[in-house]
């Protein structure tokens, strides 16, 4: 059983990311971002996306957000009272407010510019950005094609560390070996993308005919709907801002 | 298949007719040409076997044919290459290519996009794909769903899917480029016979390159071989061609059948065990490779001077066994412990030694020798083991010297490692090892992708090191390995 | 469907078409994903501790910034096309929100920004020098497009120091691991062979 949102068409996800995201970029409050984590929170359940899957991988985003928020904590533009200077450090109550709201904003941009990319194939998307947002598909196909092979590279690069073991190099330290077997692992990959070229355009690809494509990508009301409502949550946590004057704009 | 392939999906292929007259082609960078004044024709529907030794341009020549060689930005051509009247380089659909390395010619994720992606890039309408998709893949007798990730099929099904991919096309002419040089001997049959049933129901021509004659002797009726330097050598009935170019073929690297290449008797007398496992699991995490799996192995024990292959079917376990024995990953359960001359001194087992330890003790040639690679020079990458023991000087340009003349590459000292051939880059990857001098050599699949001529060289080689009391085992599905070199096989 | 481009005989004439082949695109996409990989890699090879003492640091965060640019510069010295920085840096940034990035969806927007920022110093250059000095500059430019969108969507209330500690340590990171490194590996690949396709290659490797 296939939930119906993980048949929504992969553009709209991210359309829907990005124009959340746009609006939200714009200030630098608790007020909107606040807003928009609740309404974000409130929808999540109806993605159909299992509990253990959703707190795996948002967790880097749960944990970003608050170093963030220390970051601005420290280094945040000052105001009101001052709490405690050291060298570039200054608290204060300015910096605190920034903080907080910057906490809640890295949660509120990065929740649903991940969450709505979970439900993703690589292939759909593909799809959608070929023919639904027009593309050239000869880079898109190329990007889908190249991106199948990442399950040879990490195969590669574990190969490559199991190598210098064996060379008798392996008891460095595995950041100082990291350089040479990025470059070892760029060689394989332009040879093994050499040979997937010559494949692909055996097969017509890139020729002069006109390409068609075996499976429609659609875009319908589900598609609108999805857009929209991530439009939605921007615009209300605005209005919320707005409303209550807390709205700040990043620049000045 | 539930989806028998209906009379609209059936249209007949036409037979190309391929013309080469006085065709040449030289690489931009290159000042040689690597192809010079071929002259032959090939009838519709005739089946050609194209040998000749490595180098000699016989990819080129299916890529010449596919119009794949690119244009003028990477090389010059010579004279006329031609299918049916149509030069090759604009026949697109006309003519379909299937390669050697089956991981490198998927195209898609899912089996159904990847054969449709060659209908796609002709243009062929909607309607008309998904029935020319479900009977090529009946065709190359690949039963799987079709959205079937094309990751997990085996290296056999891979090639019947780039079979398929190519069949969907509808071409009038099929080139092969060493299809099942990758493959297990299940995976060999799998698509020679694939290949046998489309032949037969689609008469298109074909241009097969393979240096294991054996396997395409029944299909083909006309063998053309390519000299070294790009020209052609001779061009007649398989029969005859080679009964009077037999000898001439087999220098050149070419399996020809009745001329073995001669592999020199062993002497070694079996010395004390060395290496052993008891209760072993070997296997992988889940969390880089996608799929992680355990496999139980049996005990086993290894002695000097005694060489053991190591067999069984794709998945069976053989490679990460080696690199459990090799001291390389760590095993799941039980032990692979070291003794006697071997541990030297060292902790019992060979995963906690250090990497510079297991230097001078267990040697492991990885199938990819591209893995193993760390410098810029042959000579600096036979350095690396010795300086890593801190030899001196002296001794290190003194094994490196004796190292590059017994592996025939003193006159490559100076070549970057990754521009070497083949067989080349074999020879180094295990001298690199020898360099250090183990007791033990670990190698997976040693004599993958080798011709028939550097794959005796290897041979003769591992056997002197045998006779030398090194204790040898080799993971491997090379029938002609085990039955030549091995003094026990080990199945799995 | 009009995404197909028009197959407009390359202009004979001239000595390199500006028209991608598909070799071009299919090795800029391959060196993109091998980019996305190595970021992988990166991170876990990542010491835990530091990551967590990092947001202490007045700015000098963007020091290792240079390791996320390097797709782009890369794939412009191996291919050079007009968009290659672009494209490179683009994907290498889709394929890692595909393969479950920290940013999902936002890092598409910051690889976009980054590429264009390594995009417009080739572009300035027309297409023509792909010499060190031009990677060092493209890295540059991909490190401060890299700041600019970094400080307006994640730290937009820091103050005048943090950002123009921030800006400075992208601008050297990215001369440094994306322009000069990239410049290397790309001397480094010509030799082994790989790029024997691209005029890249053939520059440096040996003609036989």
């Amino acid at each position: 059983m296939t939930h119906p949102f993980s048949r929504i068409n992969p553009v709209a996800k991210l359309g829907a990311a990005l124009l959340l995201a746009a609006c939200l970029v714009l200030t630098v409050d608790w007020v909107s971002a606040g807003t928009a984590l609740l309404l974000e929170l409130a929808a999540f359940p109806f993605l159909g996306i299992r509990a253990r899957r959703f707190w795996l991988r948002t967790l880097p985003v749960w944990v970003a957000a608050p170093l963030t928020g220390i970051t601005i904590l420290l280094y945040g533009r000052p105001s009101g009272t001052i709490y405690w200077e050291w060298f570039a450090v200054r608290i204060s109550d300015g910096s605190l407010e920034l903080a907080l709201a910057t906490m809640l904003r890295v949660v509120a941009i990065g929740l649903p510019a991940v969450v709505l990319f979970i439900t993703v194939d690589a292939t759909d998307l593909a799809d959608g950005l070929a023919q639904v947002w027009r593309l050239p598909s000869r880079f898109v196909l190329g990007a889908l094609a190249a991106f199948r092979l990442v399950g040879l590279f990490a195969n590669d690069w574990r190969y490559l560390e199991l190598a210098r073991r064996a060379r008798g190099v392996g008891d460095a330290g595995r950041i100082r070996r990291i350089p040479g077997q990025v470059f070892a692992l760029l060689v394989l990959a332009i040879r093994r993308g050499s040979k997937l070229a010559v494949a692909m355009e055996a097969r017509g690809f890139g020729g002069p005919i006109p390409r068609t494509w075996a499976r429609e990508s659609r875009f319908e009301m589900g598609e609108w709907a999805t857009l929209i409502a991530g439009l939605m949550v921007g615009m209300i946590a605005i209005a919320a801002a707005v409303g209550t004057g807390h709205w700040n704009f990043i620049v000045g | 298949m539930t989806n028998v392939p209906g009379p609209s999906s059936g249209s007949p292929v036409r037979p190309a007719r391929v013309r080469a007259a006085g065709w040449g082609w030289r690489h931009a960078p290159r000042t040689r040409w690597a192809l010079r004044g071929l002259d032959f024709e090939i009838d519709p529907g005739e089946r050609v076997l194209l040998l000749g030794a490595s180098g000699s341009g016989k990819s080129t020549v299916l890529q010449a044919l596919a119009g794949v060689l690119g244009g003028s930005e990477e090389g010059e051509s010579a004279g006329e290459l031609l299918i049916d009247q149509r030069p090759a380089s604009d026949s697109q659909g006309r003519v379909g290519l299937v390669l050697q390395d089956p991981d490198s010619q998927v195209i898609l994720e899912r089996v159904g996009d990847d054969v449709a992606f060659g209908c796609e890039n002709l243009g062929v309408p909607r309607e008309e794909i998904w029935p020319r998709v479900r009977h090529a893949l009946a065709e190359v007798g690949l039963d799987v769903a079709l959205d079937r990730s094309t990751a997990q099929l085996s290296g056999g099904q891979k090639q019947r899917l780039a079979l398929a991919g190519v069949l969907a096309m509808r071409p009038g002419l099929l080139l092969l480029d060493e299809p099942t040089a990758n493959l297990d001997p299940a995976g060999v049959a799998e698509v020679r016979d694939a290949v046998a049933r489309v032949l037969e129901s689609t008469g298109a021509t074909l241009v097969v390159v393979e240096h294991r004659v054996d396997v395409w002797l029944p299909l083909v009726d006309r063998v053309i071989v390519l000299s070294p330097d790009g020209a052609l050598l001779a061009d007649g009935a398989p029969e005859d061609v080679l009964q009077s170019r037999g000898e001439e073929l087999a220098e050149l690297g070419v399996w020809v059948p009745g001329h073995p290449h001669a592999v020199a008797p062993r002497v070694s007398a079996p010395g004390t065990r060395v290496l052993g496992t008891r209760d072993l699991t070997v296997g992988r995490s889940v969390a880089f490779a996608a799929n992680g799996f355990e496999r139980r192995m049996p005990d086993l024990g290894f002695l000097e001077g005694t060489s053991t292959a190591i067999t069984g079917p794709n998945g069976s376990g053989k490679s990460t066994l080696g690199l459990t024995l090799a001291g390389l990953l760590p095993p799941i359960a039980g032990t692979a412990s070291a003794r006697g001359t071997l541990r030297d001194g060292a902790s019992e087992h060979p995963i906690d030694w250090r990497s510079r330890e297991l230097l001078t003790r267990i040697g492991t040639v990885f199938q990819e020798p591209e893995h193993q690679f760390l410098r810029s020079t042959v000579r600096e990458e036979l350095a690396v083991g010795p300086r890593a023991l801190k030899l001196s000087s002296a001794e290190i340009a003194a094994r490196i010297d004796e190292l590059l003349q017994r592996l025939r590459l003193d006159a490559l000292a100076d070549a970057n490692p990754f521009t070497l051939s083949g067989g080349e880059k074999r020879r180094l990857s295990v001298a690199t090892i020898l360099a250090t001098r183990p007791r033990v050599l670990v190698l997976d699949e040693p004599t993958f992708g080798q011709d028939s001529r550097t794959w005796a060289e290897l041979l003769g080689l591992l056997g002197e090191l045998v006779d030398e009391g090194k204790a040898i085992i080799a993971m491997t599905h090379d029938r002609r390995f085990v039955d030549t070199f091995a003094d026990r096989e080990v199945r799995l | 469907m009009t995404s197909t481009t028009k197959s407009e005989p390359t202009i004979a004439t001239a000595r390199r078409s500006i028209r991608w082949r598909v070799v071009d695109i299919v090795v800029a996409s391959v060196i993109a994903v091998a980019s996305s990989v190595v970021f992988f890699a990166w991170n876990i090879a990542h010491d835990g501790v530091s990551s967590l003492l990092k947001p202490l640091l007045p700015g000098l965060q963007a020091a290792d910034g240079g390791m996320w640019l390097f797709a782009g510069v890369l794939v412009a010295l191996v291919v050079r096309k007009p968009g290659a920085a672009l494209y490179g840096e683009f994907v290498a940034a889709a394929i890692s929100a595909l393969l479950g990035g920290q940013y999902g969806a936002t890092v598409l927007l910051s690889g976009l920004v980054q590429g264009l920022g390594a995009e417009l110093v080739f572009l300035l250059f027309f297409y023509s020098s792909w010499r060190v000095w031009v990677a060092i500059l493209a890295g540059i430019g991909a490190g401060i497009a890299k700041a600019a969108f970094e400080l307006v969507v994640w730290y937009p209330g820091a103050d005048t120091l943090f950002m123009t500690v921030y800006v400075a340590a992208s601008i050297v990171s990215g001369a440094v691991i994306a322009g000069f490194l990239s410049w290397l590996a790309v001397r480094g690949l010509a030799k082994t062979g790989a790029l024997d396709r691209f005029a890249s290659g053939r520059e440096y490797s040996a003609h036989v």
